[in-house]
């Protein structure tokens, strides 16, 4: 999706301006920490979901096992901060590089794969993490999990949902920053080019499977980022946040949101956090409504909600000038 | 010494010679077309001189550089870059950010600048957009600059095609069917645009069907046949040969 | 030696299953280049109804007739509501879809019947075979024997029949097929419903070995799929051979390396072809037109 130089400076200001107001304004309608704790969620899955967009989106790859990156994150740094004492920031940072090298090697022989090739090479390795997770009992608490202290850093320990809120706030204004200015930037159009035409762009000297590669990573890193926070913050952690399920709840979430939108992907995500809340009555359909919501989606707003919306919105202001 | 010199160059797939032994030369600084009836192998040939195929047998120079084999990226760092038959336009994006692609080898593209959004890389970027919007008008774009690509018209793309490639600087541009599927006014436009791409100093080779085109314009015509060359020379000679009248000219000379 | 025919025979057997699944994404992917995520569900949806029928008194036969029928119409269902609305997408987008559509179908299942696991008396009785040493279970023959008469009828029915060589010829060329006056349309429900009926029999067939619930299709898909791959995408009979070495390769693995990760073992596969032979044993190259 691509704007005039003066509309693509509103996005970026306006779009950070209206989420920074979303999240600061946010809390007055919490009644009381189980709204923080959930919307710590909403933010936690945003973050992923803007990294994994810059892969599926705007590099126009696919992974169906990105879930295998955050559960690494998280018993990366329960492993080292548990087991072995390592100070939280230094795990987190340590989990997130052994990621994003892992992530790096995987990716050059994978990403020359292609469509449902690259969809079940990334499913078969994230399945296979998943199996290592819940096998290897003896690092990882097996089938039945592990605990993780909490986050501190200088002694200063996070324990409040409202903590972890705020911090999540930031994070996200953070990751949706950095990750417009990559779009917008020559490493951005290199990526979307790489998507739009592969040989057009290796003509004019786009290394695209660099590009695509490097995006794998960067988006792995954000999730194991993510993942280390999780574990902090849940204090226990099982294998079950590697499943399929769960990454496919990440795809859905920016496919239902807007691939190649970052702010589509904050919404997606945020819907799909807050949907199952918000459903509890209709608990026993809650796969069903997942489904359809993924099926629907796909057949009737195949660009997402936000793109769609601002096609719409768009539509009706050229109508009335 | 020529810019771009073929020798013996073949190359078949699974038993058909799409192109056989063939050799010719490129003088800098000229526009060379190449001709012949479809099937050829003049696409063959292309693709096989721009990287995208490699050659069963022979060798292809640019500059004195050995470039066989060379994957297209590398190509566009030596000076070259081409446009394509069927259109490899950036879809998802505008006009200008598609030119802007073109200057990619041009640009500060260092991740840790575009990740944080140094003022350096900005003042970069606003430079490259500054003269991508220069090749815009240059190829008679300027006001097609902030329209999405999906929403121009074919004619225009082609023309879009050919300032990319010019913003990555070429000393070789390769054209593949320039004129194909443009109307008599379109195709005048394209041929403007030619002749000045060729006037600021760029080689242009050609691919193309239209006759009046290539006679108009080339300095020099290779027409190929079978894959084989049937004959080269100025525009003059190769109307005049009899073999290529035989091929493909007909009654059209 | 009886240790080791222990494992082919359980190899073979769930190898079956997998040729089953294997052969129906084969099916699918030749008429419409789509990888259906939901074939597993199939398999899960055949056993399912089968044994809650059967607990409900219907007789054996008219449940399995009945979870046929059933299965079909899902499979034709799929098709037309959500593969038919997206033919023109991008292979993201309709994968997107068929995962949406397994999840759908899970939920289904869950909302229909329930989330226990269901048992199906074995056809013929439990008196364990015993050859060699080791024993094979009649449900196992039941398993292969009807497995293998499925592919046979499947392949006469591929090269002997005017509609199922109308069927082949779609999947080499569909623009061809069309203008010789093949309804691509039909094709396209027909191999749904093919394979959803191959899905819903290995279903009916497994469900008495291991029993089954609503979240059986998912490993069941996917090791399918894993046959699918290794024989070489959109190649039937390279299907069914695929899906009985990840069976085979399965039970040795877990025999004699490590039964903990059994379930590894299928995707180890799926990426060792991906990455170094991804046109499987029998799939053919294709070269690229520019």
């Amino acid at each position: 999706m691509s704007m005039t130089k003066s509309s693509l400076l509103t996005a970026r200001v306006g779009g950070m301006a209206l989420l920074s107001a979303v999240l600061a304004l946010a809390p007055l309608g919490f009644a009381n920490a189980y709204y923080y704790d959930v919307a710590v969620g909403a933010l936690f899955n945003a973050i992923i979901c803007v990294g994994l967009n810059l892969l599926i989106g705007y590099g126009g790859q696919i992974s169906l096992g990105h879930g295998a990156f955050f559960a690494l994150g998280a018993y990366g740094s329960a492993i080292a901060t548990s087991r072995w004492g390592v100070p939280p920031l230094a795990a987190m940072v340590a989990s997130a590089t052994l990621v994003g090298l892992m992530a790096f090697v995987i990716a050059r022989p994978i990403l020359r794969l292609k469509g449902h090739y690259l969809a079940m090479a990334t499913l078969g390795i994230g399945m296979i993490i998943y199996i290592v997770l819940k096998t290897e009992a003896q690092w990882t608490g097996g089938p039945d999990g592990m605990g993780v202290d909490p986050l501190a850093v200088a002694g200063l320990a996070l324990s409040t949902d409202r903590q972890w809120y705020w911090l999540s706030a930031a994070l996200l204004l953070l990751a949706v920053w950095l990750s417009l200015n990559l779009v917008q930037s020559p490493v951005g159009r290199a990526l979307r080019a790489g998507h739009g035409a592969e040989i057009g762009a290796q003509v004019v000297g786009v290394d695209t499977s660099h590009y695509k590669v490097l995006m794998f990573v960067v988006s792995a890193v954000f999730a194991s980022v993510v993942g280390s926070l999780f574990a902090h913050k849940n204090g226990f952690i099982t294998p079950d946040i590697a499943s399929f399920h769960r990454s496919i709840e990440l795809v859905t979430m920016v496919v239902l949101g807007g691939m190649a939108s970052i702010f589509g992907s904050v919404l997606g995500a945020f819907i799909l956090t807050l949907l199952p809340q918000m459903l509890t009555a209709f608990d026993d359909y809650e796969a069903m409504i997942f489904g359809a919501i993924m099926m629907g989606t796909m057949i009737f707003l195949p660009k997402g909600l936000l793109p769609s919306l601002i096609l719409l919105i768009r539509k009706r202001m050229g109508g009335r000038s | 010494m020529s810019l771009l010199a073929v020798d013996g160059l073949s190359k078949e797939f699974g038993g058909v010679h799409a192109v056989q032994d063939l050799s010719f030369s490129v003088e800098a600084g000229t526009i060379h077309s190449i001709i012949g009836p479809n099937g050829a192998g003049k696409t063959t040939l292309f693709n096989l001189i721009t990287g995208i195929y490699t050659p069963s047998a022979g060798r292809i120079t640019l500059d004195g550089t050995d470039i066989a084999g060379k994957s297209p990226s590398q190509l566009a760092r030596l000076g070259m870059s081409r446009t394509f038959q069927n259109l490899q336009i950036f879809f998802n994006m505008s006009a200008v950010e598609n030119v802007m692609v073109g200057a990619h080898l041009h640009v500060d593209r260092r991740f840790w600048l575009s990740l944080l959004r140094l003022p350096s890389m900005v003042r970069g970027d606003r430079a490259c957009r500054e003269e991508c919007l220069r090749l815009l008008d240059f190829v008679g774009l300027a006001h097609y600059a902030e329209a999405e690509a999906s929403a121009m018209p074919y004619g225009a793309l082609k023309r879009l095609e050919i300032a990319r490639a010019l913003a990555a600087r070429p000393k070789l541009l390769l054209l593949d069917e320039p004129a194909a599927g443009l109307n008599a006014t379109e195709s005048r436009e394209i041929d403007e645009v030619i002749k000045k791409v060729a006037g600021q100093g760029i080689t242009v080779v050609l691919v193309e069907h239209d006759m009046k085109m290539v006679m108009g314009i080339s300095d020099h015509i290779l027409a190929l046949d079978y894959g084989r060359k049937l004959a080269e020379g100025t525009p003059a000679q190769v109307r005049a040969n009899a073999d290529v009248i035989a091929a493909y000219l007909g009654a059209h000379a | 030696m009886a240790e080791l025919l222990q494992y082919l025979f359980a190899g073979l057997t769930s190898g079956a299953i997998y040729a089953l699944a294997g052969l129906g994404f084969a099916i699918i992917y030749n008429a419409s280049h789509v990888i259906n995520f939901a074939q597993g569900e199939f398999i899960m949806i055949g056993g399912m109804a089968t044994a809650t029928l059967t607990a409900a008194g219907v007789p054996l036969p008219a449940a399995i007739l009945a979870a046929m029928a059933l299965t079909m119409l899902v499979g034709v269902a799929l098709e037309k509501f959500a593969i038919e609305p997206a033919r023109n997408a991008d292979v993201v987008t309709i994968i997107i879809i068929t995962i949406g559509a397994s999840i759908f179908l899970r939920g289904a299942a869950q909302v229909v019947w329930d989330k226990e696991f269901h048992a199906l008396a074995p056809f013929s009785g439990e008196t364990p075979i015993r050859i060699l040493g080791a024993t094979l279970m009649p449900q196992s023959l039941w398993v292969f024997g009807v497995s293998m008469a499925a592919i046979a009828a499947l392949w006469w029915f591929f090269n002997h029949t005017l509609f199922g060589k109308a069927m082949l010829a779609t999947s080499f060329n569909r623009l061809a097929a069309q203008l010789m006056g093949i309804g691509v349309k039909k094709v396209l429900l027909v191999s749904f419903a093919l394979s959803a009926l191959l899905g819903a029999v290995g279903g009916i067939v497994v469900t008495p070995i291991a029993f089954t619930n609503y979240e059986a299709g998912i490993m069941l898909g996917l090791k399918g799929f894993s046959a699918a791959v290794l024989g070489g995408l959109g190649n039937g009979m390279g299907a069914v051979v695929g899906g009985l070495i990840v069976g085979i390769a399965e039970a040795l693995g877990a025999g004699y390396v490590s039964s903990a990760y059994k379930d590894a073992i299928a995707f180890v596969i799926i990426l060792f072809v991906l990455f170094f032979m991804p046109n499987g044993l029998f799939g053919k190259k294709g070269v690229d037109r520019v």
